[in-house]
């Protein structure tokens, strides 16, 4: 058992490391998956595991993005003069500048994002079901207006970042490993995390969180950390999704409340909401889905898209991993029925 | 020596007085009751002493702590817990989820929760479960429960918490009749034996005059009698409220 279970994430493990070798034209996609897996399981930690559904999770993504940008650029050079100039200038980074400013970048957004999160829950979590969804929206959309009207970070214009001064593909294979080794951390960390009294909390928090109060549990505290550790995780992965895409605008691309911001939800719903491996899962379909449909039905893209959320929505609520823990709770060790139907007598 | 003080409690719905100038006292270690007609402000009570809802005007002590602007959690966080009319669990857990999701967080740091349940806890979860008679149904979907498990669940989650004091809204209402003596079996030993001040509403005159050391009666949201089981028992308003509500 627990060696099948070892083998099996070697395996996976194996995979993850030797695909960008083995399909080096795809290493952009792949980084894009990793993407969207790590998206999707931290929108389904306040989403599916906590019971608060967030359509602006996509502000710490974009803000992310942002912060990432200006730490790699401000260790260099002054932020101000760097977005004026906008290309115009000189403004060369050493490959060590990079490096630093990529590590820390992407570190320092993850802990900016995290703060936010902190500072924005206490607001945000006095709202329920949708006047949630909607206010976190609200949130992402006025980020996005208030960063495209702020001239020190490029304005509408967006931003551009230090450049790698090496081989393309060797860049790309950094790219896709560092969004690998933070999924890989971030299922290390969710799989633990869940397994513990916090896991319980959050799950208690979504099915009665009146019920979790009245048994003393502080749940602002529970949904605050969670949103932020949640958060932490986004920012980052904004941070190197600005690595990737070298230049980006606030509303095209950081701040992008109805691609990204909806697709991460609709990655977790097709998977399965609240389970482990359902967002991962649903990303992966979701991209083959979008891969499939942008590249033979182009024009329609957008159609089947729609069709595909509809379908979801309507006939299977609980995603992949929730049909199948229906289907089959056995392999989820959940017992159904009891074969002793008497009533509980008293024990002794 | 009295361990919840109500004094002069009013709580309004709109043009509803729920309830008018309540005083009442819960001693240390008993078991006392509240009984009433359907809509005397009995559950309003209950409400307002575990923060619920706001009160009018009044005041609401435990151990000799005000406590009527306190937050629900906070309240529960000093050990002064209640169970629900409707009853609640959280029906996609199990039972023994339900139990170890109940264990008294507020004696440990904040910290400890990211620790996974101990095999104490685990041991303790099923010796409650056994206690309540619900130990055959451990890993069977809290809301697969019949109503009457699902209070039985309820109350060996609010055990599980390890109170100060137990506030009961209707603890046998949908109990299958066979099974209440059982209850208030159990009811009395988690007195008795766990130590815990139990407050009851109760609408079965039966059970609670069985159970309870002193009793109050509320009738229209006001305090209409109490004292001792038989005192109250033979109280002609008290027997009028309830005739008049039938
Ligand atoms: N949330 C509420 N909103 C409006 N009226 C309420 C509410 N809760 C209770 N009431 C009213 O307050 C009165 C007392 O109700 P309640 O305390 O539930 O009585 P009991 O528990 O004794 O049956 C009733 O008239 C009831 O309709
Ligand atoms: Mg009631």
């Amino acid at each position: 058992m627990s060696m099948q279970k070892t083998g099996f994430y070697g395996v996976l493990l194996a995979i993850i490391v030797a695909a960008p070798f083995l399909f080096p034209d795809f290493s952009t996609q792949l980084a894009t998956l990793w993407l969207f897996i790590i998206v999707a399981m931290t929108w389904d930690m306040t989403g599916g595991q906590m019971g608060y559904n967030s359509l602006g999770n996509i502000f710490f993504y974009g803000t992310g993005m942002y912060v990432a940008a200006v730490i790699a650029i401000a260790l260099v050079y002054d932020v101000g003069e760097y977005t004026g100039a906008a290309g115009g200038g000189r403004y060369d980074f050493t490959n060590q500048q990079y490096i630093t400013g990529f590590l820390l970048g992407t570190l320092g957004a993850g802990v900016f994002c995290a703060v936010s999160a902190f500072i924005l829950g206490y607001v945000l979590f006095g709202l329920r079901g949708p006047y949630f969804a909607i206010g976190t929206l609200g949130m992402a959309i006025a980020a996005g207006e208030l960063v495209s009207n702020w001239d020190w970070v490029g304005g509408g214009q967006g931003i551009t970042l230090p450049v790698y001064a090496g081989d393309f593909d060797q860049t790309k294979l950094f790219i896709y490993f560092a969004f690998a080794i933070v999924g890989v951390i971030l299922f290390i960390f969710l799989k633990w995390l869940y397994s513990t009294r916090f896991g319980a909390a959050i799950n208690a928090v979504r099915d009665d969180e009146e019920k979790a109060e009245a048994m003393g549990l502080q749940t602002l505290k529970y949904k605050l950390v969670t949103w932020s550790l949640s958060a932490f995780f986004i920012g980052m992965v904004g941070g190197i999704s600005a690595f990737q895409l070298i230049s980006f605008e606030p509303l095209e691309s950081a701040y992008q409340t109805i691609n990204l911001g909806i697709f991460m939800v609709v990655c977790v719903l097709l998977g399965g909401k609240g389970t482990l491996w359902g967002p991962i899962v649903g990303a992966i379909m979701f991209q083959i889905f979008k891969e499939v449909t942008w590249n033979y039905f182009l024009g329609w893209q957008w159609v089947a898209l729609g069709a595909l959320i509809v379908v979801t929505v309507v006939y299977f609520q609980d995603g992949l991993m929730g049909w199948l823990m229906h289907k089959k709770p056995e392999w989820f060790g959940v017992r159904v029925e009891s074969k002793d139907d008497t009533v509980a007598e008293p024990a002794e | 020596m009295s361990i919840i003080e109500v004094s002069g409690v009013s709580k309004s719905y709109g043009g509803v007085k729920a309830n008018h100038d309540i005083s009442m006292s819960v001693e240390k270690g008993g078991i006392t009751g509240l009984i009433g007609p359907n809509g005397s402000g009995k559950t309003t009570l209950f409400n307002s002493i575990v923060g619920y809802h706001p009160i009018d005007k009044g005041s609401i002590k435990f151990e000799g702590k005000e406590i009527s602007r306190m937050q629900v959690p906070q309240i529960a966080r000093l050990g002064l817990l209640r169970t629900f009319q409707q009853t609640r669990i959280y029906s996609a857990m199990n039972c023994v989820d339900n139990m170890l999701i109940s264990l008294p967080i507020r004696k440990m740091r904040f910290m400890d929760n990211f620790k996974r349940n101990t095999p104490e806890d685990h041991e303790r979860a099923d010796r409650l479960l056994e206690f309540v008679g619900l130990y055959e149904k451990r890993f069977l979907r809290a809301g697969s429960l019949s109503f009457g498990q699902q209070k039985l669940l309820e109350f060996a989650m609010a055990l599980m918490n390890e109170p100060t004091v137990l506030l009961l809204d209707e603890p046998t209402a949908g109990i299958n009749p066979t099974l209440i003596n059982g209850l208030i079996d159990r009811l009395k030993r988690a007195n008795s034996e766990f130590g815990i001040t139990l407050f009851i509403i109760e609408h079965n005159m039966r059970v609670i005059m069985n159970m309870a050391d002193s009793i109050y009666c509320l009738a229209h949201g006001e305090m209409l009698a109490s004292g001792s089981a038989d005192e109250v028992q033979n109280d002609q308003r008290v027997i009028d409220a309830y005739l008049g509500a039938h």
